[in-house]
């Protein structure tokens, strides 16, 4: 039987969360035994080659890139898990959220003390900014949530084995923690 | 003093006359989850996290006084659910980022979401838009984290008893706000008493901040009730 697949991706993230994937030390040769990883930036594979198992998100949506990208990854991920507080509640990020888009925009390119060029960023190339961040399981179905900022290793390493295993989680108290 | 026979979860408990069944339980190493309680001030029954089950009838346990031979249905699967719920629609109610605050590791109602296993909230997050108050001194007041137990406004108050935290406007609009005059001659001893007494980080105080390293806060290492549940 071949191995399962994984896919992660970053959205509105700051790759906390991805750096928490690595902290799972040493125990990253076991997971290189028990997966294959196709799009991730682990790999720096750009575009999905195959259909996978399981995809890790990380981040909120904060443009249409990262909805574009959340939607491809429902479409070629039988699972799909929210890692981290920004994918499951938006994070910092969505700080934001109550302050309106526009006023966003001007003090970032037109009223901070070191903008120079005071020009609002407009292009085609460009993905559209969103009127709020939004968590992952408000754009696309999500199978599974594993929070903190970052999520422990423990906590990823854990989940990803009971699921490879097809076992009940059990996971510590320490574990799960929201910051 | 007359003593008081009941049980909870089929459990034989003893209590006394005029006790909650929250006290009582605790008496009896039995842990009913609180959020808007806080030992020593007058039970408010805002948050309802501690309902329990009398005689098939939800009742605020907190506010509830013992009486003989009580049925008390406490870890039953309809009420932890009903609990969890809770705690997730104070979640998206409100603006919870615990990554950003100071409070996170010592919170309670975090503590209660870690204990309930609340991965995430079941219900759709409303951003709601609310003031934060750092004008006041030794204290700021961020409403974004406020869950309206009324622990401040029952507990801190002057010495001539004139309370300092009061409520303001009525239903989806209520607000915790602060008696300025009565807040100007706050002292140390009340705004620490004060941070200690929010559940969560709405007030915290001034010039301190992230004094306990994580792994060891409150919460860090044992669920919220465990130095109560027997």
């Amino acid at each position: 039987m071949s191995k399962p697949v994984v896919a992660t991706a970053s959205l509105a993230g700051c790759f906390g969360c991805h750096m928490s994937l690595l902290d799972i030390d040493d125990r990253i040769l076991t997971l290189i035994d028990l997966v294959e990883f196709n799009k991730s930036p682990i790999d720096d594979i750009k575009t999905f080659t195959k259909q996978c198992d399981i995809g890790i998100i990380e981040g909120g949506c904060c443009n249409s890139e990262n909805v574009e990208n959340l939607r491809n990854f429902r479409k070629n991920c039988k699972i799909l898990i929210s890692l981290g507080e920004c994918a499951i509640m938006g994070g910092l990020p969505a700080m934001r959220n109550g302050i309106p888009i526009k006023d966003c925009l001007e003090e970032a390119y037109l009223n901070s003390p070191t903008v120079d060029d005071k020009i609002i960023p407009n292009d085609d190339e460009l993905p559209m900014i969103l009127d709020r961040v939004y968590p992952c399981h408000e754009i696309v179905k999500i199978d599974y949530f594993l929070p903190g900022c970052p999520p422990r290793a423990d906590l990823i390493w854990q989940a990803l084995v009971a699921l490879l295993e097809g076992k009940p989680l059990d996971l510590p108290y320490e574990v799960v923690k929201f910051d | 003093m007359k003593e008081i026979k009941f049980t909870i979860d089929g459990k034989e408990c003893k209590g006394k006359n005029g006790q909650t069944i929250v006290e009582a339980a605790k008496d009896n190493g039995v842990y009913i989850p609180t959020l808007c309680h806080f030992e020593g001030l007058k039970p408010a029954g805002t948050c309802r996290i501690c309902t329990v089950k009398v005689g098939g009838r939800n009742m605020a346990a907190c506010t509830t006084p013992i009486t003989e031979g009580m049925m008390v249905e406490n870890n039953i699967l309809e009420l932890e659910d009903m609990r969890k719920a809770i705690i997730e629609m104070l979640f998206v109610e409100g603006n919870h980022m615990c990554p950003t605050c100071e409070k996170s590791g010592n919170c309670e109602l975090q503590a209660l979401a870690y204990r309930y296993g609340m991965m995430a909230p079941r219900f759709p997050y409303m951003w709601p838009i609310r003031q934060v108050d750092a004008t006041i001194p030794k204290i700021y007041l961020d409403r974004n984290r406020c869950v309206q137990c009324l622990r401040c406004v029952r507990g801190i108050t002057t010495k001539d008893g004139r309370h300092i935290f009061g409520l303001i406007n009525r239903g989806g609009k209520t607000m915790i706000h602060v008696d300025d005059e009565l807040a100007a001659d706050i002292t140390e001893r009340q705004a620490a008493k004060a941070m200690e007494m929010c559940p969560v980080g709405a007030i915290l105080k001034k010039e301190v901040g992230f004094v306990v390293p994580i792994g060891k806060r409150k919460f860090d290492t044992k669920p919220i009730g465990s130095e109560i549940q027997k």
